[in-house]
């Protein structure tokens, strides 16, 4: 009897962890994982820039470090676990930082968003309160056109004070500029 | 969209260098990151991937039994940067590796993929028929030449791109490579090649070939290291200038070492000329100063690229300044 997971010819198939989901995935060998992601999942939240390793919009979170996944075949993550930006929210409840980040207007035309949110979810895991000075190593290999960063930086600070339980609010200067 | 290809993942070496072997148009990867950019320029055919990925033993650091350092070739940038042991006996490879590229490349990236990179030069990645790619020319002498070399080059004048390398040329490291005649040793001074010993290629690799390791040799008494870098991005580039030092002191004196350029030549670029001007001496301004003039002697700029040279002496100056204050 034929499996009913059965692989399409000269496709490739592989198990992932996609958001804490099990999923079985298959397609053409030489897709990038960022690819995949987008097509043969649908979950087109992760973004498609430069496919060169200079933007960072296409990060994601493999085995909880960020990467670049147009820089990754998907057949090279076979078995891991996958976080993209459809994951952080928790049902209609969003993550601190896309909280922060829509608040504070650190996001504008948006298109860098998902992979500065993951960036800044990893660093925060790894480090609950960070410096100004870590947050920029951390976030460096994102660019963002619009911001101009600042606003960025202070929603991922933001977004910590508040996960370390502080009842921090937005400063007046960051949401109205200064009088 | 990459190029179609087949994908095996080896689950041994022996496998890896037979699947390498048996197909012209097979490549070895390992992070991926490089060859991913270079099927999508199309600067060479691959009709096949061959991961190393399932290959046990190929990561990890760990202390050889004479003193040194093992690391695998598929060990991550960004676990070089952060070990202990790296950090405390060849901090000069640990800089190195902490500058190097943005942190999801680090995350990516492999020292083994790492010391084999392609050039970046815009016209080899490009869709151009330069010598490198078997054309007639270099489109960089007579066009955009601003991140080209200012030394050893010769009908080609790209720059190596990796950090790592310089650094590990500087320490005396050896690169342990597997191939189907078994395994053989070399010198990361001679894993290099020139364009005038031979422009298609940029290591002594054979296709066949994978490196596996790299080892580094006990620290002598006295070792100090380092690696200085200038990018034009502050958040994360390539070197325009870099300068990697491994040097013995004895006191404040400099008894020994090596002065490891990178962005200045199409491979890491041992600058024995800087090496004479500091070697017995004490690092004081004058010497340094001496030591950024020697290493830029024989450097002939192309059109665009001459602003490396000031660029060099000072970088140069600063690492030795700050390495003998250290």
């Amino acid at each position: 009897m034929a499996s009913r997971r059965r692989k399409p010819a000269g496709k490739a198939q592989i198990s992932l962890v996609v958001n804490g989901e099990p999923t079985e995935v298959a397609f053409s060998p030489h897709k990038t994982l960022l690819e995949v992601l987008r097509e043969d999942l649908g979950l087109t939240g992760t973004k498609h820039g430069c496919e060169l390793g200079e933007c960072g919009t296409c990060t994601v979170l493999l085995d909880g470090q960020p990467v670049l996944s147009c820089l990754a075949l998907a057949l090279a993550c076979d078995g891991k676990r996958v976080e993209t930006v459809e994951g952080m929210a928790r049902g209609a409840v969003l993550h601190p930082l896309q909280e922060t980040f829509a608040d504070l207007g650190a996001a504008q035309c948006g298109y860098c968003t998902p992979g500065f949110l993951l960036v800044a979810k990893a660093l925060l895991e790894e480090n609950p309160s960070p410096t100004r000075d870590q947050i920029k190593q951390a976030l460096a290999g994102n660019l963002c056109r619009c911001t101009g960063y600042l606003k960025i930086y202070e929603a991922v600070e933001l977004a910590a004070a508040r996960m370390q339980g502080e009842e921090a609010e937005a400063k007046e200067e960051t949401l109205y500029g200064r009088r | 969209m990459l190029p179609k290809f087949s994908y095996v993942r080896a689950t041994s070496l022996d496998e890896a260098v037979r699947l390498l072997s048996s197909d012209d148009g097979a490549r070895v990867c390992a992070g991926g990151s490089d060859l991913l950019g270079c099927l999508r320029d199309q600067v060479f055919e691959c009709s096949r991937v061959v991961s190393l990925t399932g290959i046990d033993g190929l990561r990890g650091i760990a202390r050889t039994r004479d003193g040194g350092v093992r690391i695998g070739a598929l060990t991550t940038i960004a676990d070089v940067a952060a070990d202990p042991t790296i950090n405390q006996s060849y901090p000069g490879l640990a800089q190195a590796a902490g500058e190097l590229a943005s942190p999801q490349l680090r995350n990516q990236g492999t020292i083994g993929g790492n010391i084999c990179q392609k050039p970046r030069c815009w016209y080899y990645r490009g869709d151009f028929d330069c010598l490198r790619k078997g054309g007639t020319t270099c489109h960089a002498v007579a066009g955009e030449s601003e991140f080209h070399c200012i030394l050893g080059g010769a009908g080609c004048f790209v720059v190596h791109p990796s950090d790592t390398a310089p650094a590990l040329v500087a320490l005396q490291a050896t690169v342990r490579i597997a191939g189907r005649r078994g395994t053989r040793s070399v010198p990361m001074e001679e894993f290099y090649v020139l364009p005038n010993q031979d422009v298609r290629r940029e290591t002594v690799l054979e296709p066949h070939e994978i490196v596996t390791e790299i080892v580094l040799p006990r620290p002598a008494a006295g070792m100090r290291s380092s690696y200085h870098k200038v990018r034009a991005r502050g958040a994360w580039d390539f070197a325009l200038a870099g300068v990697a030092l491994a040097l013995q002191f004895s006191g404040n004196r400099v008894t020994a070492g090596r002065v490891v350029l990178s962005g200045a030549a199409p491979t890491p670029w041992r600058s024995r000329e800087a090496e004479e001007a500091i070697i017995g001496k004490q690092l004081d301004a004058a010497t340094a100063a001496a030591a950024g003039r020697a290493a830029m002697e024989d450097a002939v700029p192309l059109r665009r690229n001459g602003y490396k040279i000031p660029l060099f002496q000072g970088v140069i100056e600063e690492a030795l300044l700050a390495i003998g204050r250290a």
